[in-house]
């Protein structure tokens, strides 16, 4: 293993990281309510209940964060540096889609749901759904780019 | 007045995947290639939101209802089943395969990126395709305890 220190960011991870722990943190003390994005999204698509008007303007924060971030930071966002050019990975991008939106759904959680709010519950479950993504994560980059693409 | 709180926490969130990084592919990925050249950052940004939030939740687990009246929902001990383990592998591939998991995918939306906005149709066809599953399995996997 081989740690990548000139793409090492530190500082802005954990501020990050702390930001979002902030809305985990404000989302349960103030409304009861778990921080989970799969489970926000997925949930709007099922059913129309009251929840619903709390789970939109979430949606509609996250939508809005990059105008806000593209206003304020004299850098740009930092979304770019991924380009699709091949045909090739726009099948992939959506089969990667599919995959993420069935599988979520079906563990009913997602990075911030099990990998956020649940490890910050403690949870069992969700410390058992963050070793299964992480490591189906891992394995995957691994064969895509030292196995096939090496 | 509820509805304008979510929506700033919503920013909020929005903001904080974006400093942390999370909104750019390369970055996941490259914090999933462990063989390759590393880049550990996405490690500290589950840690610094489990150490802010992890208080706030063992303070509310001495609550019985939230700030706004709503009540807090108990931790229930639900078992580790198949779907979770099963749900969790297939959204780990499509993750390794793109770089994006749902939150940094939306905010990518929101940035009208193109690569974001393929990947949140087809992920949102996904839930979709999920919901018809649940329909055609007699509601089987459905867990009773909410999200997490």
């Amino acid at each position: 293993m081989l740690i990548d220190w000139n793409n090492f960011t530190p500082w802005s991870a954990l501020a990050g990281g702390g930001l979002i722990g902030l809305v985990a943190a404000l989302l349960f003390l103030g409304f009861g309510r778990i921080a989970g994005i799969s489970g926000i999204l997925g949930s709007l698509l099922r059913e129309q209940s009251a929840e619903a008007g709390w789970r939109l303007a979430f949606l509609c924060g996250l939508l809005l964060a990059p105008g806000l971030w593209a206003a304020v930071a004299p850098d740009g966002l930092p979304l770019h540096t991924h380009t699709v050019d091949a045909p090739g990975g726009w099948a992939v991008l959506v089969a990667a889609g599919l995959l993420v939106g069935f599988g979520t759904r079906l563990a009913n959680g997602c990075t911030s749901g099990h990998g956020v709010c649940g490890l910050a519950r403690f949870s069992r479950r969700s410390l058992v759904a963050v070793l299964c993504f992480m490591g189906s994560g891992m394995a995957t980059v691994f064969v895509s780019r030292h196995v096939i693409g090496a | 007045m509820a509805l304008l709180i979510s929506l700033l926490l919503g920013l909020t969130f929005g903001v904080g995947l974006i400093l942390a990084g999370m909104t750019d592919p390369a970055k996941v990925l490259a914090f999933l290639d462990v063989a390759g050249n590393w880049d550990p950052s996405l490690a500290l940004v589950m840690g610094g939101a489990i150490g802010v939030a992890a208080p706030a939740y063992a303070l509310a687990r001495r609550r019985r209802t939230s700030w706004l009246g709503t009540p807090v929902p108990a931790a229930v001990p639900a078992a580790i089943d198949s779907p979770l383990l099963v749900g969790s592998i297939i959204f780990g591939i499509g993750w390794g395969l793109s770089g994006f998991c749902p939150g940094p995918a939306l905010v990518g939306l929101g940035a009208a990126y193109q690569p974001a906005t393929a990947f949140v149709i087809a992920m949102v066809f996904g839930m979709e395709a999920y919901e018809w599953l649940l329909v055609a399995r007699g509601n089987q996997f459905k867990v009773q305890s909410g999200e997490a």
